[in-house]
């Protein structure tokens, strides 16, 4: 576990933790002025957290302080903690294989989110957990985007079903639905290609590939997920909404968490929808992909080491 | 949605109401708003105060203009503060021939496609563009500007071999020469902006080869992150110009505003499509307007003047007026509203309904009711009096609806027809009754 809580560190602060930097050692041991705390309200808000969620951990800090003026920085950065623990009860996502086989997960989001590494970042991830995964290259529209799959496919030894760029994106995701069944997997991953929440008529593609998967089995796809870029500021919550709206999702995956972007904006994803955040992506290579803890996810984020 | 600034000041400056004169102590609810706006909309916090410092002093000691609301008044000024503040600097790429153009940033901002873009739209001025592809690590990254400089027909290099990018940027001369071509464009790797590693990378390819232009490509919908990451591109390799992505989204874009401040770096262009034609020259009092919420009224109406032939839309007010009006005046309307895009588009583009989304089947709806009109013959466009059972049989059958959508569209224009001739009368009480009676019934025909 202490391995994972490293890894998540690592890879969410390279540099030194934007909230424990901006505010000055303001979470070491130094006693907290009133100034201080307005310091605290900016770290809150450089992290994406939005409006609501940075009121909260204010409030309940100022409440702490009003009742001990000996408050420390540590004990601040706990309450941080625990507010933020609080507000994301409940958010990690567990991937279990369903039956009948395959268990069918599309990647859903905009443009340059991750979808594609994503994809062969968890089709890698379930193989290393001994599962059996099928990958359909659905992005045809945006130029190279089935050979990047295939690049990948082809360095981390997945099975992928691939058509040419132009072709019908749900006639590939029937297909590669066949050929996983055919081959006994257990997931399907399908990679989509980007589109920005505020196309109509994109996103009548991604209905239309829910359609034509529910003719194998209609309880297909058994997971939506919105693949979400953590340095994204509060529009990624428009995203979130309309693409829940439109195609119902079940979950989302963080990407591009190991800058120095604290990703906050998930926090309002998850206030606004409930949707369950199941990975975190943390660099370039495959195994950059991790499960989302709530705990590892507010330690690192307010730099309390065990 | 986003409530616009506009709105959330308006609450805030009601006990504003016969204030003679604007000061700190009246002012400090209405600059709360206007600084909870601008994080609302993803503008850095310490740009959001040091730009609510500057209205405060700007504001104070003004007297109330009679003719406006202080909260119109405020609005006026924010809105000519942002627009100073986007628009400074030069905005125009350097006229060196040949012109050497690096673009950087973090992955998935869009630096292939807006090569490609910037490509096309340099050709256009006559320039003899060559892409260069310089990203060596995601994969099929090559492959992918290969195909969009093929699409727009523009020259392309790139060294699959080589794992040594400051050399691919050399070579790209001797390729540029054979090509003769007069603009390099060196599309890069998306890379962290703490990775140090790969930041020394394009640095040394930025020695090599001594770029004019150093675009940094960075989504519209960035998050406070964006000051970070500007920040240090721009001590890195000293940028000359902001490329903002993704416009065509309904993001604010309260990045631009960071990354302005922070470095002073112009934007530059900003791309709204997936379309190699989708990418425009920067208009800061747009993007302004944008951030506020005020929606972008000024390209709604270029958008119009662009698509609609002036005389067109006279004589179709001519007729409007003498509610003269048929279903073939009708059919060139619709017409020429498609050319303007896609409706949800132009709502996007219109002040408050930025966040408004149509229902899915409204384009649809057009097209049917378009259908409809067309399986008419002339005569009948003209004179829908004449349409007699019959007549809606075969237009149903030749629309591919069922006669009842027929009649239903006949009723809509009927309405229409009515309301016109109300305005002609003068009758603009009647007129608004009938309107409101309308709304139950599905509205003008085809909206």
């Amino acid at each position: 576990m202490f391995g994972l809580y490293k890894k998540f560190k690592d890879g969410l602060a390279k540099t030194v933790s934007a909230i424990a930097a901006k505010t000055h050692g303001l979470f070491g041991g130094r006693r907290i002025a009133a100034a201080s705390l307005d310091e605290l309200e900016e770290a809150l808000y450089t992290a994406d957290f939005g409006v609501e969620t940075t009121n909260e951990i204010l409030a309940e800090i100022k409440q702490a302080y009003g009742k001990d003026k000996e408050l420390r920085g540590r004990q601040a950065a706990e309450i941080g903690a625990t507010v933020l623990q609080r507000v994301l009860a409940g958010a990690e996502g567990v991937l279990t294989p369903s039956s009948p086989a395959p268990t069918v997960i599309v990647m859903i989001g905009v443009n340059g989110s991750g979808k594609t590494t994503t994809a062969a970042k968890l089709a890698w991830m379930l193989k290393q957990d001994g599962r059996r995964v099928t990958v359909a290259a659905c992005d045809t529209f945006r130029a190279a985007a089935i050979e990047q799959l295939k690049a990948w496919a082809t360095r981390l030894e997945l099975d992928l079903v691939a058509s040419h760029t132009g072709a019908d994106a749900a006639a590939v995701a029937f297909d590669a639905w066949q050929a996983a069944k055919a081959r006994g997997s257990d997931y399907l991953i399908v990679d989509t290609a980007g589109r920005l929440h505020t196309k109509g008529n994109l996103l009548e593609e991604l209905a239309k590939i829910r359609r034509v998967l529910q003719k194998h089995d209609a309880t297909a796809p058994q997971h939506r997920w919105l693949v979400v870029d953590g340095s994204i500021g509060s529009n990624s919550i428009e995203q979130a909404k309309v693409f829940h709206k439109n195609f119902g999702l079940t979950g989302l995956v963080v990407t591009k968490l190991d800058g120095t972007s604290r990703g906050g904006a998930i926090v309002g994803i998850w206030r606004e929808l409930k949707l369950p955040i199941y990975f975190v992506g943390l660099g370039e290579q495959p195994e950059d992909l991790q499960p989302f803890s709530v705990e590892n996810y507010a330690k690192a984020v307010f730099s309390l080491e065990d | 949605m986003f409530e616009s600034l506009t709105d959330k000041l308006g609450s805030a400056l009601r006990n504003l109401r016969g204030v003679g004169r604007l000061t700190d102590e009246n002012m400090a609810d209405a600059l709360k708003e206007v600084r909870t706006a601008l994080l609302a909309a993803d503008v850095h916090f310490t740009v959001a105060r040091d730009f609510v410092e500057r209205i405060r002093i700007q504001c104070a000691g003004q007297d109330v203009l009679k003719s406006v609301t202080p909260g119109q008044q405020i609005i006026k000024i924010i809105h000519d503060e942002l627009v100073k503040l986007l628009g400074e600097g030069e905005t125009s790429l350097s006229a060196a021939r040949t012109l050497k153009i690096l673009m950087v940033g973090l992955h998935g901002s869009g630096k292939t496609t807006s090569t490609a873009k910037l490509g096309k739209l340099l050709k256009k001025r006559g320039y003899r563009p060559l892409v260069v592809a310089c990203d060596i690590y995601r994969p099929a990254a090559i492959d992918q500007l290969e195909i969009l400089a093929k699409q727009e027909e523009l020259a392309f290099y790139a060294d699959r071999n080589s794992r040594d990018v400051p050399a691919i940027g050399a070579a790209a001369f001797e390729a540029a020469r054979t090509a003769t071509a007069d603009c390099i464009i060196f599309d890069t790797a998306g890379r962290l902006q703490i990775d140090h590693d790969l930041v020394e990378e394009v640095r040394k390819l930025h020695a090599k080869v001594q770029p004019d232009e150093v675009l940094l490509v960075a989504d519209g919908a960035l998050g406070q992150e964006a000051v970070n990451v500007a920040k240090a591109f721009h001590d890195a390799l000293e940028l000359t110009g902001l490329i903002l992505t993704k416009m065509d989204g309904d993001a604010r874009g309260g990045a631009a505003l960071s990354i302005k401040s922070i470095t002073g770096v112009p934007i530059k262009f900003i791309g709204t499509g997936e379309k190699a034609a989708d990418f425009d020259t920067f208009y800061p009092d747009r993007l302004a307007s944008r951030i506020l919420g005020m929606g972008d009224v000024v390209s709604l109406v270029e958008k119009a003047q662009e698509s609609f032939d002036q005389k067109d839309a006279e004589r179709m007010a001519e007729k409007m007026r003498k509610a003269d009006f048929n279903l073939e005046d009708f059919l060139a309307q619709m017409q020429q509203v498609k050319k303007m895009g896609s409706m949800q588009s132009i709502m996007g583009m219109m002040p408050g309904m930025s966040g408004v989304q149509l229902p899915d089947d409204s384009e649809r709806q057009i097209a049917r009711t378009e259908a409809i009109i067309r399986s008419m013959t002339i005569q009948e466009r003209r004179k829908p009096e004449i349409l007699n059972g019959n007549r809606r049989k075969r237009i149903a059958d030749g629309a591919g609806v069922k006669i009842v959508e027929v009649n239903q569209l006949m009723k809509q224009f009927q309405q229409m027809q009515q309301m016109m001739k109300m305005m002609k009368g003068g009758g603009a009480k009647k007129m608004m009754r009938q309107m409101e009676a309308m709304k139950g019934k599905g509205g003008v025909p085809g909206m």
